[in-house]
């Protein structure tokens, strides 16, 4: 009999048979066994997207910034429109394992390494992009402040564009923290049960000598507190920092005070997606079924149809705006740049809407939200969307100036800006890969902290307790 | 270095072991260390630990993020280059705060990891003695550290007594906590089981 007791009209978080020796092997299996061929497969496109996105990367060094079809209305395109689109997905991760720490969802347990690992990789595929558009990256490093010789001149610290240097910096040192601290105890399981011996040095290394004394475990599981802490105003702040790029200028369609807000619950709602879109291949391909179950999928699911509808709110609040304003030029960017179908941009518009609002409410009836084939297909919609959305807010607002001398010509982008994007993708699913073969993909330790009580061959276990009579369960369990 | 010899018994289940610990403890042994796979609750008042003070040590780190980014970016921004943005102040509080947030943030968590690794000797390449190594599978390794007046053979016994499902004898350097595994190490880290 466990300590702890939990209801069993809550779901099982962990199905099976399952005591803690089975879940190490479970979670290990992968890591020890060699990769399949579908593995290669998965790996050497990466790779190659990833080189793809070198040579664009080449490109756009050597020859400027003109090698993207940037134009004198259109400063930012595709490369911010994929930086927001990254840092949005880099969202889920650390609200996953912080905000849901902190709210003591226990179903986080399943997902959040794994959603930890993506928001890594996807931060990192962000900071691409505001680096290689600065044109002279050799001098990327003027937007630190440091004493200089330049005056010295300082950073504008008045300026959103450093706002979000430290933001995304901050958000990334932060999350890899937070994430190694997790790990820690599990590089230590595999080092422990290691049977080669290059495996025992690497994870030897990896789990800096960690033992599971029960003074470390007391010092761990505070620094994981403090940590979710410090992250829950920290990953609401990043998204804010960024939309504050857009919100704190005077352009048309930028220049709203519902960014902040509406651009988080987007951020929330593109990550979930992209977990949801990771982890059906991943409980599909290193069967962990057990771990990532049913309900995991569907309270995700609940997420996404919550912040899609924020994020719809959000849409008709601006257009609301647009038109109680009375303001000219809000009212040309919301209503007829956008919402205009007919418009140059229209489609962009309405491709958002669709994807990012009317498709997500499928997730009210149950059945939907527990269906693998529903949510995977709705997982990548909700990312095609949320592309669009961020690509409507900038190329929208930028490409008719106030003068229609200042209107730019169609801005679509050439090779090298689509192969940068790729590129991106190209890094993150290599890490990915990466991560999904060395790394143990679910928090072995957290499992088990929390399968004795959620599991469900131990919920049919302590089953009687909950016909026992008030009286005698206080007596023998409750004190 | 000086070695000192511990008699382990490990646990499988938080219900015997807690028994166990309180037992160990009110016999007069010295637990040197309980070695669990998972955190358990509740273990370190089992143990009479005292709480962390981790947190403390973050919410200073917080303060000195807060503290030097404000005055560095106000001492920046008014006396050592002040630039003039559309004429606003130079003092600009709301502009700096996030900033000021986020280096806060930043010292906070990174001050903390690196206190919790000192804390906790850890370290890439550090080698530590491991009195069992399913401590980090599905043991609760209970380590007593033996006197030169503990007689081994009655505590072994009691040990049993108290539930342990497997009981052994093991010596350990006096500071492994920091040692390598050089030769002499590679006997102690040895434990009987064979690992599954």
């Amino acid at each position: 009999m466990h300590l702890k007791y939990e209801s069993q009209l809550r779901e099982p978080l962990v199905y099976g048979e399952k005591d803690f020796h089975q879940v190490t092997e479970d979670i290990c299996r992968p890591i020890e066994a060699k990769p399949s061929k579908l593995w290669y497969v998965g790996f050497f496109i990466a790779v190659a997207l990833l080189m793809f996105g070198f040579y664009s990367i080449y490109s756009e060094v050597t020859y400027g910034v003109g090698q993207w079809n940037l134009n004198k209305t259109v400063g930012w395109g595709w490369d911010i429109t994929n930086f927001v689109w990254w840092v949005g997905i880099g969202h889920a991760g650390t609200l996953i394992s912080a905000i849901l720490l902190l709210f003591r969802q226990g179903w986080r347990t399943g997902v959040n390494r794994a959603a930890e690992a993506m928001t890594i990789f996807a931060v990192m595929c962000a900071g691409q992009f505001p680096i290689w558009h600065m044109g002279r990256v050799w001098m990327a490093f003027f937007v630190m402040p440091y004493p200089n010789t330049r005056g010295p001149l300082w950073a504008n610290f008045n300026s959103p564009l450093l706002w979000d240097v430290f933001a995304i910096s901050t958000y990334f040192t932060v999350s890899l923290l937070f994430w190694y601290s997790g790990l820690i105890p599990d590089f230590a399981t595999i080092r422990d049960r290691a049977k080669t011996k290059l495996r025992k040095k690497l994870y030897g290394i990896a789990a800096f000598g960690w033992t599971g004394s029960t003074k470390h475990w007391q010092r761990h599981e505070s620094l994981s507190l403090v940590l979710a802490g410090l992250s829950t105003p920290l990953v609401l702040s990043v998204h804010t920092i960024v939309s504050f790029d857009f919100a704190t200028s005077v352009i048309p369609g930028w220049h709203t005070t519902i960014f902040p807000p509406y651009f988080v619950a987007g951020a929330v709602f593109s990550g979930f997606a992209m977990v949801q879109t990771l982890m059906l291949i991943l409980r599909k391909v290193y069967g962990l079924e057990d771990y990532i179950t049913l309900g995991h999928i569907e309270a995700m699911n609940k997420v996404i149809v919550l912040t899609g509808s924020i994020v719809g709110v959000a849409y008709l609040t601006e257009l609301f705006m647009g038109w109680y304003s009375q303001n000219k030029y809000e009212g040309y960017t919301f209503w007829y740049s956008r919402a205009n179908l007919f418009s140059p941009y229209g489609w962009s518009y309405w491709g958002m809407m669709a994807c990012n609002v009317l498709s997500p409410q499928i997730f009210w009836f149950k059945k939907m939200r527990r269906n693998l084939f529903v949510t995977f297909f709705m997982s990548i919609i909700v990312n095609i969307g949320m592309w669009f959305e961020r690509f409507v807010i900038i190329v929208t607002s930028l490409y008719r100036d106030y003068l229609p001398s200042s209107w730019s010509i169609y801005y679509s982008p050439t090779i090298f800006e689509i192969g940068f994007y790729l590129g991106t993708f190209g890094l993150f699913f290599t890490c990915f890969f990466l991560f999904s073969k060395y790394f143990p993909v679910i928090a072995i330790a957290e499992i088990k902290h929390v399968l004795q009580t959620t599991g469900e061959s131990y919920k049919e276990k302590v089953g009687g307790i909950e016909a026992m009579q008030g009286e005698e369960f206080a007596h023998d369990y409750a004190h | 270095m000086a070695k000192k010899k511990f008699v382990v018994g490990c646990f499988k289940e938080e219900a015997v072991l807690f028994p166990a610990v309180k037992k160990v403890r009110t016999a007069g042994y010295k637990i040197h260390d309980v070695y669990t796979p998972y955190p358990v609750h509740g273990l370190d008042h089992a143990l009479g630990l005292r709480e962390t003070s981790l947190h403390t040590a973050g919410f200073i780190y917080g303060i000195t993020g807060t503290t030097t980014a404000l005055s560095c970016i106000s001492w920046i921004l008014t006396s050592d280059w002040p630039l003039n943005f559309g004429g606003k102040p130079h003092f600009a509080l709301p502009a700096w705060i996030p900033i000021i947030f986020e280096f806060t943030v930043l010292l906070a968590a990174v001050g903390m990891v690196l206190t919790f690794c000192y804390l906790c000797q850890l370290a890439p390449f550090l080698k530590k003695h491991h009195f069992h190594l399913r401590a980090t599978d599905d043991y609760m390794v209970m380590a007593i550290e033996c006197t030169a007046k503990t007689n081994v053979a009655d505590l072994k016994a009691f040990l049993e007594n108290a539930g342990a499902f497997e009981v052994n004898e093991q010596e350990a350097e006096t500071q492994w906590w920091l040692g390598t595994y050089d030769k002499d190490q590679q006997l102690i880290r040895d434990t009987t089981i064979e690992i599954a």
